[in-house]
């Protein structure tokens, strides 16, 4: 089986971030890495492929620097990859994003694209089901756990509750959450393998699209500082912290 | 004259919550506000919906909305969009609700906008970014109707006395839009109060060290009385506790009377579902974690060794 993982460079998630005067987050000259939530999608599609044979692809839009993260991918086992890079793409919002994405999948024939529930940076966590929708195929949010059995694909579906027991014929698209594998340290050998994998980098015109197409329908006009909340007490365990914790809990009649 | 429409989901015990948040906001910003529900019982849940603020609801008690996750009920929205021509769509940033919404911008080419906080009109939101250190305002722009998911618990629900118009929905379901299927519901929720719905909620992380520890959380719960046990989702991931104890950007938003975070470092991704919480205790041991900042009363120190003391003090004054 062929499976698609669309996949995310961001800024480090332990770092600082900061926006700059454009109000876009600033990704320039600060260090990033693949979304970790993407690393579960791609531990997802290989663990699919180990069982069922294929192949693992790819499918990324960012700055040229994202190749890092597709390269992390390949260090993990996916087999090639495609990253659509294009100054027209700076800002590009999810919309946007979904489009060109949609479009670099469509270009071959695939079982399964996978993707994480949403990106560490942006946290927006609809364009896995756009991208569904541009596809033209069915698709199933949140799995925590995705197998294929005869040909048609079977999910744990994380819900409110507790979760739900999903089935869908392929082709399809899956978001996966972080219970649905531990993601694989890269081995010595497949970082070396990483580095004569096929990487094609297509521009908006190679995909069809314009311009227009890509145009951001969002605009962040103003940012300022949330009201600061009251600065709390810190104390050391065994200052009477027990009864502290007691007494504030009294004084909102919880107890 | 700005049509605003909710899309409210349905449950079993009738509307959810955030429907009724919704609306009420819906009703401030709109001359003409209606909600779409789809599912078994949405009819029943009219009534509800327009003491809320919905003149019109658009319901539709049919299986399919229920059975099948997301396509069918983009299909019907989009028809009754088509139709109607909203100028704003507020969803809840439910699992079901941004399956809706993301598919729903694909076939409309409209605008759609993640994590709001406040909606001030057809064309301007608002969201926080960095764990709520930062609002930003958005202009939402191209065509109509623009799409806007809004944070659960942003808004607290008022009815106005209002009723409405129900307006039966029997657009076809074509059958290729049916193919995903639920074929099992689980339930995995703890004893005691739902989450959303407690005056106490403790949650607990990685400093708990073991599962088992959360036995600690439970004790807690039950001297307090009435408490909801959650947690991070670096636990839930791990596979601690089920799902639905987590609280956060993926999990549960959760407002309480008190929030104690236990073993909680607070990123981000935790921090925007229980920032809105009245009062805040933090118990951790690294003293430079980022949960302190949030904090009304932070403790620094082993959770194990603090949280046996808090249970035996509350028991005494209890007693």
């Amino acid at each position: 089986m062929h499976v698609v993982v669309l996949v995310k460079y961001v800024p480090e998630p332990q770092g600082t971030p900061t926006l700059g005067e454009d109000f876009l987050l600033v990704r320039e000259g600060v260090d990033g890495s693949l979304d970790p939530g993407d690393e579960f999608a791609v531990e997802a599609a290989l663990r699919l492929v180990e069982a069922h044979g294929g192949e693992v692809t790819l499918v990324s839009m960012g700055p040229e620097v994202a190749t890092g993260a597709l390269r992390k991918g390949f260090s993990m086992g996916a087999g090639g990859g495609v990253l659509v890079t294009d100054p027209a793409l700076r800002g590009a919002d999810a919309l946007a994003t979904a489009r060109v994405l949609a479009a670099a999948v469509g270009r071959s024939p695939f079982d399964l694209v996978l993707a994480g529930v949403e990106s560490t940076d942006g946290s927006t966590g609809t364009l896995p089901m756009t991208v569904a929708e541009l596809l033209g195929v069915p698709s199933a949010t949140f799995a925590r756990k995705v197998d294929v059995e005869d040909g048609a694909l079977r999910v744990e579906r994380q819900t409110e509750a507790g979760y739900d027991v999903v089935t869908s014929p392929l082709p399809a698209l899956v978001t996966v959450t972080g219970s649905a594998a531990e993601p694989r340290y890269p081995t010595l050998k497949g970082i070396m393998a990483a580095k004569s994998k096929p990487l094609e980098q297509l521009s908006l015109a190679d995909l069809g699209l314009s311009e227009a197409d890509v145009a951001p329908t969002q605009r962040v006009t103003s940012v300022s500082e949330a009201p600061e909340k009251a600065a709390g007490v810190v104390i050391q365990a065994g200052d009477d912290a027990a009864a502290k914790i007691a007494e504030l809990l009294a004084e909102a009649k919880a107890i | 004259m700005t049509a605003v429409w909710v899309y409210a989901e349905i449950t079993p015990e009738g509307p959810s919550s955030s429907a009724l948040e919704l609306l009420t906001k819906a009703r401030t910003i709109g001359d003409e506000v209606a909600a779409v529900a789809l599912g078994p019982g949405a009819t029943a849940a009219a009534p509800a919906l327009g003491e809320h603020g919905a003149a019109r609801v658009y319901a539709s008690d049919e299986e399919v909305y229920a059975d099948t996750l997301g396509r069918p009920a983009t299909h019907t929205l989009h028809a009754l969009i088509r139709e109607h021509s909203p100028d704003l769509v507020l969803f809840s940033t439910s699992y079901d609700a941004r399956d809706v919404a993301g598919r729903l911008q694909a076939m409309l080419g409209s605008t759609l906008m993640s994590n709001a906080t406040e909606v001030a009109g057809a064309g301007s939101a608002q969201m926080q970014i960095f764990g709520g250190n930062r609002v930003v305002d958005v202009a939402l722009e191209g065509p109509a109707p623009r799409l806007v998911l809004v944070r659960p618990k942003s808004f607290a629900p008022e009815p106005n006395g209002g009723t409405a118009e129900v307006v039966p929905v029997d657009t076809p379901v074509p059958d290729e839009l049916t193919t995903v299927r639920r074929i099992e519901r689980h339930e995995e929720t703890g004893a005691g109060p739902r989450l959303e719905d407690a005056k106490v909620v403790i949650a607990g992380g990685r400093g708990l060290q073991d599962p088992s520890n959360f036995k600690l959380l439970d004790d807690l719960a039950a001297a307090i009385g009435g408490a909801a046990v959650g947690a991070s989702r670096a636990v839930v991931d791990a596979g601690w506790v089920p799902y639905s104890y987590q609280v956060g950007q993926t999990g549960k938003t959760v407002k309480p009377e008190v929030y104690i975070a236990v073993g909680i470092s607070g990123a981000t991704q935790h921090v925007v579902g229980m920032k809105g919480a009245k009062r805040i205790i933090a118990i951790n041991k690294d003293g430079d974690a980022p949960i302190f900042r949030l904090a009304d009363l932070g403790v620094v120190g082993d959770a194990l060794a603090v949280l046996p003391k808090v249970i035996e003090e509350i028991r005494a004054r209890r007693s």
